[in-house]
């Protein structure tokens, strides 16, 4: 599959809804590199999803302008600027009267692909989300929550957008299955680097998920626009602070692995709790207040001892 | 006034006369009555009788399905439109006969414009229903992948309107069969001429109002099992889940 990824700016953006004091989304401006998550998260009444949807017009601009590979959305015939975008919203919002390969195929036979172009594309995705290709002639009411999101994502991917607009895509899953859906979006991820603009009001969805994480408070104005890390390490304000929350020195810690620590040698390892690499330093510390001890044996592949990690080491 | 028939070669009452046991006592079924007359009384009313709701229902439907266009997509009109077909279907159906006599005679357009008006409320209110049916995420979705207004109605607002739209044909097509058998009121016309004849005799002729009665029956319950068998196999989707 060709990665192709667009630039999405976002210059000024203002959406005024007539009749309501102050704005929805106020003179928002950033850049959503091509390639990467931007997650918009805030309170709700901070216009998240105004944002979103201003970008495939389903919500009209007030003013300013959004640009797409430098184009603005504008300039664009709003159908086909739609049919480029890849749209995925909580409820997935699949057809119940076709069945899911016909779900999958809606864009591309919108674009005038051949049945038989569009039989190979529904397989090949299903593949992609997760799914048996036996779920290809089955309808939308035979499969459970998480299927049918997994559904609407291949949907949304059918006719290879380069932006994609994802609106609280995980919020009406049952927190095991999101957690699995999240690291299967963020490995498909991986694969296919499409710029992506993800809504989410979860804070922590949003760390996990973000490259780059926009918050924004009531009114729709940018708190702060930057790298989860950043946000959690340097919150630009009280708002913000407030917003990631008291733990997040914790959440901080989820970012980074035990594999990123300076280890002491692994002299006396007898009964240390033994912990890979690629834990994260926020599990590891769980894991060591909950045994109530001092350290750990960090192993690599193969179980060959790296260091140990102290508990003073992860709290500094 | 009466619409009985009368013409056409000589009354068409049995001959008490020389009968079987069964009619000289005027039995409830007399099977040798129904083979004697299958071909000159009750065939011929039997397809008159599929003729006036084919008719009925197919012209019933396109004129309520425009409106219903019109009350979908202009909401202010579906109020009116809705009270209107409530009114036609409020009208008791011998009056509403009677009422069109003077504008198109004793003739089966009368019957037809009457058992059509009784149809468009069963019609105008499930199309309608129907189409408001679409989940509003549904909607959402297929506006935010490109599919325009007429798109979005033709792919996805009325392929999920078929269910309601098919129970709205199966309530209107047996409710016009019955109707109809009324409609020999007027005219001898239909499954209902029989039906009349039958009662018009001094001790009422009952062989003749039974299998006129059981085919009108027999007619309704076959047509709304055809088109339950229609509706599973065109919405394979709806009855999943």
């Amino acid at each position: 599959m060709p990665t192709e990824a667009a630039e999405l700016v976002f210059d000024e953006a203002t959406k005024v809804y007539p009749g309501r004091d102050g704005a929805a989304v106020d003179h928002l401006s950033l850049t959503v590199p091509a390639g990467e998550i931007c997650v918009l998260v805030g309170p709700s009444g901070g216009g998240k999803t105004t944002a979103l949807k201003l970008v495939n017009r389903l919500i009209p601009l007030t003013s300013g302008d959004i640009r797409i590979d430098g184009r603005s959305i504008l300039d664009l015939d709003v159908t086909e600027l739609r049919r480029s975008i890849g749209y995925v919203i909580q409820q997935v919002g699949l057809f119940p009267h076709v069945t899911v390969e016909a779900n999958i195929g809606t864009v591309p036979k919108l674009l005038g692909r051949p049945r038989s172009w569009i039989k190979a594309r529904s397989a090949e995705l299903l593949a992609l989300v997760g799914l048996d290709p036996s779920y290809a002639k089955r309808f939308p009411a035979q499969l459970s929550g998480g299927e049918r999101q997994r559904v609407g994502l291949a949907r949304a991917l059918a006719a290879n957008p380069a932006l994609m607009l994802m609106d609280e895509p995980f919020g009406a899953i049952d927190p095991i299955v999101r957690t699995r859906l999240q690291d299967e979006f963020l490995r498909l991820q991986h694969e296919l680097r499409k710029t992506v603009v993800f809504v989410t009001h979860d804070v922590d969805e949003a760390i996990k998920v973000g490259d780059r994480i926009a918050i924004l408070r009531e009114g729709g104005r940018l708190a702060q626009y930057d790298t989860p890390k950043q946000i959690l390490e340097h919150p630009v304000d009280e708002f913000v602070a407030d917003f990631v929350g008291r733990d997040r020195a914790l959440k901080a810690l989820s970012l980074r692995t035990l594999g990123d620590l300076e280890l002491s040698p692994a002299i006396e390892v007898d009964g240390l709790l033994q912990l890979p690499a690629e834990t994260s330093q926020r599990d590891a510390l769980a894991m060591l207040v909950a045994e109530r001890s001092e350290a750990v044996l960090v192993v690599g592949a193969g179980g060959s001892p790296l260091g140990v990690a102290t508990r003073e080491d992860l709290l500094k | 006034m009466t619409g009985f028939r009368v013409a056409d070669g000589g009354p068409v009452i049995p001959n008490f006369g020389h009968g079987s046991a069964c009619l000289k006592n005027n039995g409830w079924f007399c099977p040798e009555w129904v083979r004697e007359h299958w071909g000159d009384i009750l065939q011929p009313a039997l397809v008159q009788h599929i003729e006036l709701t084919v008719i009925a229902v197919s012209i019933g439907f396109g004129i309520a399905f425009v409106l219903a266009l019109v009350g979908f997509r202009f909401r202010l009109f579906n109020a009116p439109l809705g009270a209107f077909t409530d009114l036609l279907y409020a009208i008791p159906s011998i009056a509403l006969f009677q009422l069109l006599v003077p504008f198109t005679g004793l003739t089966v357009t009368t019957i037809e414009v009457a058992l059509v008006s009784y149809t468009l409320f069963v019609f105008y209110r499930n199309i309608v229903e129907g189409l408001r049916s679409v989940p509003d995420e549904v909607l959402e979705s297929a506006r935010g992948m490109g599919l325009t207004r007429r798109q979005t109605f033709w792919r996805v607002e009325l392929p999920l309107a078929v269910p309601a739209i098919l129970a709205g044909v199966r309530v209107a097509t047996v409710s016009t069969i019955s109707i109809a058998t009324v409609a020999a009121f007027l005219l001898y016309y239909g499954l209902g001429g029989p039906i009349f004849d039958a009662l018009a005799q001094p001790d009422i002729f009952r062989t003749e109002l039974v299998a006129a009665g059981g085919l009108a029956i027999l007619l309704a319950l076959t047509a709304d099992t055809l088109l339950a068998l229609a509706q599973r196999s065109l919405t394979p989707w709806n009855r999943l889940g």
